[in-house]
């Protein structure tokens, strides 16, 4: 394509090793993963008791998010176990979509031949732009919440919650249940992988037309999605969790208690 | 018109009627919202957190169309 520009729906590869491809969206991963584990490592390093200024503000950072989830949860010891992970599904996800926002991200590479057609494969390319990546993070999401649902409710009580025989109508209801919650794999990983790749092609295509100052308000909005589906992602991770803990009877007696957990999250 | 460009329009068309729906419905969600907490500013978190809920459940009819327009072009 000599002047257009190249869109791919799948990643490109940079090189072999065996039969598996090393696509570029995997270096990327690999990358912000590996940036990540040294930051943690340094800054897990120097905690004291009376915190230093880095430590304060990091401390702050990490019990907002801490307080959402155990006060949406209503269950300290299943608050404990499941933040971490939605907590590094967040940094990690947020990470990956800003750091394919950098300059020399897509842009410096390695001419290859690409489907008989000699083009530029850079060796950084926006992770989630890679569908393996965005189903990978929901397949991970996926169990987390079955193994929350299973472990707080026990295996009986939480099947019960989709294959029920007490009439015709909740039999049905269960069936539906069920395939809802299949299905959030597809919409987990499509949300992710749509807006980021649609955010990558909105930006190529702006940059064909005007090269100068017209992409950058758009560079701007990215930065804004990639942080709002960093934090959709985690938060649906979490409120599907709270889905699956709860029982349906008891739903209704806890009506009138839910009135009283009304808590404003900005104190 | 040969397959190829009757692939074209199908997932343009897919995609384009597809979201009309979702996006009316994350418009009614997000219009209830506010409403809800400009009349009790203090359930806002609350409010915030469940509004993501409907946003989330009606975005996956947008991405459904957006599959569905992916399965047309590429099979």
């Amino acid at each position: 394509m000599d002047g257009g520009i190249s869109i791919h729906l799948a990643p490109l590869a940079l090189f072999h090793i065996g039969t598996i491809a090393i696509s570029n969206t995997f270096v990327t991963a690999l990358t912000v993963s590996f940036l990540l584990i040294v930051f943690a490592f340094f800054a897990g390093r120097g905690v004291t008791l009376k915190p230093g200024k880095f430590q304060a503000v990091l401390e702050l950072l990490i019990m907002y998010p801490y307080n959402l989830v155990r006060e949406t949860l209503g269950n300290d010891r299943l608050a404990e176990r499941l933040f971490p992970l939605i907590m590094t599904v967040f940094l990690f996800v947020l990470s990956v979509n800003w750091f394919g926002l950098l300059p020399f991200v897509a842009s410096i590479g390695i001419i290859e031949n690409v489907h008989g057609v000699s083009e530029l494969v850079p060796f950084f390319y926006p992770g989630a732009t890679d569908l393996n990546l965005t189903l990978a993070l929901a397949l991970v999401a996926f169990f987390a919440i079955e193994i929350a649902g299973i472990t707080t409710l026990g295996i009986l009580k939480y099947s019960g919650k989709f294959i029920t025989f007490k009439s015709p109508l909740a039999f049905m209801v269960g069936m539906i249940e069920l395939i809802s919650e299949l299905v959030r794999l597809i919409s987990f990983s499509f949300r992710l992988f749509g807006n980021i790749f649609a955010g990558k092609v909105l930006v190529l295509v702006i940059m064909l037309f005007v090269p100068y100052l017209l992409p950058v308000p758009f560079l701007a909005f990215e930065t804004f999605v990639g942080f709002i589906q960093a934090a959709i992602f985690a938060l649906l991770t979490l409120f599907f969790t709270k889905i699956a803990i709860e029982i349906h009877e008891e739903e209704h007696t806890s009506a009138g208690d839910s009135v009283h957990n009304i808590v404003p999250l900005t104190t | 018109m040969d397959l190829e460009s009757a692939k074209l329009i199908g997932m343009g068309l897919a995609v384009g009627l597809g979201v009309i729906g979702p996006g009316i419905g994350i418009g009614l969600v997000v219009a209830g919202a506010l409403e809800a907490m400009g009349r009790n500013p203090e359930a806002s978190g609350k409010i915030i957190t469940n509004m993501f809920i409907g946003i989330a459940f009606t975005e996956a009819l947008a991405i459904f169309a957006l599959v569905i327009g992916f399965i047309i072009k590429y099979t």
